[in-house]
């Protein structure tokens, strides 16, 4: 779970982690106030979106798709260029290369005070799978792309490691600022935001805290100047204030639906919709599909204990694709048993039709009793016996159809 | 040995028993064959539970269980908030009680962070070995039942020669009764889960294939993400004897769908299906491309080492 700047920003405020002052605006009205508030002179007025590449990406019209300016994030010099700057961000399409082409609407603004920069370095913080710890990665090459840090220069990039629950400890903060070259009240203030952002990283159950470019200022302080935070899904139990921190506007309202009725959804391009129970046989399936020649139009994993009604909902939402020519069904009954997916269904095609072919193969727990309860159902339903024939199958039916 | 881990006649014990999951996989595994000989929830010790016409007894703590019990094996189905808890008091018990033990976690949705702390703890008992979390479990099948530690369905496995690995639940289960398809069986298979951080990675289970005898092949599924199977191939190029035959999910899933931005970086560009199925082809892995091939390649994988006829 993502949440916005100016949500991560309050979080390290109050961590005591270093940034500077500024406030969130969703409405011109409450930018020219902020404005005011903070005292004037130079600012950033920064859109709100949970997509990186905000400064090189590209406003929008959403209606006319006409370009309203260049860059989601503007540095005013003025009231009058605070109020102009606003105006063309709130309520039009922010492109930028982490969106995708359809872009997201901004609705809410940061209005932030400016520092006089020496130098912008990369931080990030993250659990790192190989090595079963908490890791930071720091590089001088701030203000960039990390990717292409990470490509072109990876000697830049500087590590430490944190094996528990304690955070990182003091001395490796400061063996890793260091490394990148800082030295006296920069060093200090570095180790300190280290250790703090340590604390709330396990406090807070996040996936990853990212600050990029974190800044060196000219009175030698050390300032994030961007603060991207996500949280670890899986410990949403113990942190019911996330509820507040949600953007519902930000998700994909069917990814959304599809999460609340415990079921994991990608949309994709193609026009074979599938409905597979766990992941790695729902990307093995949308990989069979694509050798015998079709495009699969999502991703789709019912999870393991499916029940009637998430098999319902997840036939709805791979029908409401208009792309979806054809449905292939393939269950490996672990778990999940093949007669409650029969049954599924069927009471699924009974309440929303079967127009389009629709090839279900069902193999594991209660297989045989699976495979009565579908042609007994009397439906136009195909079935297959290998995810090789059901691939097949749902390839020649849908383009035999178009 | 004939088998990895767990034996034919493991005894196990099952952690939540008197849960849903728990009454409801439990019952299946005794179903099989498995040798479970009881469980814990705290608060409901002194009760019994049936499952599958067996009354076996409920304890309090996973140190009074071993000890009544004498278990080798703890099944986890205890809920995400409670599970990280459990893995570390199954480590503890077994390792107080009988200095070794085997815990399978098939809970799914544990924080993270837990699973850190749960790693780091383990640590101190080189004798525990943890399998999961978010997992399938891990079966040996025997000449008659066998043992089923998990949510496996039991029906499709046969005793056999292969030893199968997968991250991924049900693509194992493609592949098990793909081997029993082509008249092959296996010696153990064991899922691994698919989370980040794991107690077994594919090494671990490489690592006990090879030593085993019984096992004269290995089916190794893995998936796009993190590079376990890029070290996995390393592993095999420098210590493997056997035939591998390896399968790697989600050749077409969109990049940076699933995988975090920074995630992607650690690996340095590492971590696409493209990359592992060279690494693996570089190991001499017998690549299935189509994951309804991975009998057919496997055959030819053991007719080309001798280890079975045209």
């Amino acid at each position: 779970m993502n949440i916005h700047e100016y949500q991560a920003k309050q979080m390290f405020r109050d961590a005591g982690v270093s940034v500077l002052d500024g406030l969130h605006c969703r409405n011109v009205g409450e930018a020219i106030d902020a404005y005011r508030k903070l005292g004037g002179g130079v600012v950033a007025v920064k859109s709100q979106i949970h997509a990186g590449g905000r400064g090189k990406g590209t406003l929008l019209d959403p209606k006319t798709r006409e370009v309203i300016m260049e860059g989601g994030v503007k540095i005013a010099f003025s009231e009058d260029e605070v109020r102009d700057y606003s105006d063309r961000i709130l309520g039009n399409l922010l492109i930028t290369k982490q969106t995708g082409g359809s872009g997201k609407l901004v609705t809410n603004l940061y209005v932030e005070s400016g520092c006089d920069i020496v130098h912008e370095y990369y931080l990030a913080m993250l659990v790192d799978r190989g090595s079963n710890s908490l890791l930071v990665m720091a590089s001088r090459e701030g203000g960039m792309d990390i990717e292409e840090v990470a490509e072109t220069n990876p000697d830049s990039i500087h590590r430490i490691t944190s094996s528990g629950k304690s955070g990182f400890n003091r001395d490796s903060c400061v063996d890793l600022g260091s490394r990148l070259g800082l030295i006296g009240p920069a060093l200090e203030k570095f180790t300190d935001m280290v250790s703090r952002l340590g604390s709330l990283f396990i406090e807070s159950d996040c996936s990853m805290i990212e600050i990029n470019p974190l800044v060196e200022t000219s009175d030698q302080d050390i300032i994030a100047l961007d603060a991207k935070v996500s949280f670890d899904e899986n410990a949403s139990f113990r942190h019911p204030e996330w509820d507040d921190l949600r953007d519902y506007g930000e998700e994909e309202e069917i990814e959304l639906r599809a999460k609340k009725t415990g079921l994991s959804y990608v949309k994709l391009d193609g026009d074979i919709g599938c409905m597979v129970n766990g992941a790695g046989l729902a990307m093995a399936t949308m990989d069979v599909i694509k050798l015998y020649g079709g495009e699969p139009a999502n991703f789709l994993d019912v999870g393991g204990g499916a029940d009637e009604n998430q098999v319902t909902t997840a036939f709805s939402i791979i029908l409401e694709d208009p792309n979806v020519k054809g449905i292939l069904v393939n269950i490996f009954g672990g778990i999940m048993r093949c007669d409650i997916i029969a049954k599924g269904v069927i009471s699924a095609v009974s309440r929303l039709g079967l127009e389009r072919p629709l090839v279900v193969r069902l193999a594991g727990t209660n297989v045989e009793e699976g495979k009565a309860i579908l042609s007994e159902s009397g439906l136009n339903i195909h079935p297959a016996d290998s995810l090789a024939d059901g691939a097949e199958k749902i390839v020649k039916l849908v383009k035999g159809g178009a | 040995m004939m088998s990895i881990w767990v034996g034919e006649n493991a005894r196990v014990l099952i952690q939540g028993i008197t849960g849903n999951q728990g009454r409801f996989h439990g019952a299946k595994m005794v179903e099989y064959g498995t040798e479970i000989v009881g469980g814990v929830t705290p608060g409901k010790g002194g009760s019994t539970v049936t499952l599958h016409n067996r009354d076996l007894p409920v304890y309090n703590t996973m140190n009074e269980a071993i000890k009544s019990t004498d278990a080798e094996v703890s099944v986890i189905y205890v809920p995400p908030p409670y599970a990280a808890a459990a893995i570390k008091e199954a480590a503890k018990s077994f390792h107080d009680v009988r200095g070794e033990g085997l815990i399978v976690c098939i809970t799914e949705g544990i924080p993270i962070l837990d699973m850190i702390d749960v790693t780091s703890d383990l640590g101190q008992y080189p004798n525990i070995r943890l399998i999961g979390p978010n997992c399938p479990g891990i079966i040996t099948p025997g000449v008659k039942g066998g043992s089923k530690i998990g949510i496996m369905p039991g029906h499709i496995h046969r005793k056999g020669r292969i030893g199968i690995v997968s991250k991924s639940g049900t693509l194992t289960y493609e592949a098990v009764a793909q081997t029993t398809g082509i008249g092959e069986g296996q010696t153990t298979c064991v899922g691994i889960g698919g989370d980040p951080i794991q107690g077994t990675g594919f090494i671990d289970c490489l690592e006990a294939f090879e030593k085993d005898p019984e096992t004269e092949a290995i089916v190794m599924i893995g998936e796009i993400g993190g590079t376990a199977e890029e070290e996995a191939a390393e592993w095999i190029k420098a210590n493997g004897t056997k035939p591998v035959v390896g399968f790697v999910a989600g050749a077409t899933a969109p990049p940076g769908k699933r995988m975090g931005h920074a995630g992607a970086i650690i690996s340095g560009g590492k971590g696409t299906a493209k990359e592992k199925i060279e690494a693996f082809e570089s190991a001499g892995i017998h690549v299935a491309n189509d994951p309804s091939v991975i009998g057919e390649v496997l055959k030819i994988a053991l007719i080309e080492a001798g280890l079975r006829e045209l």
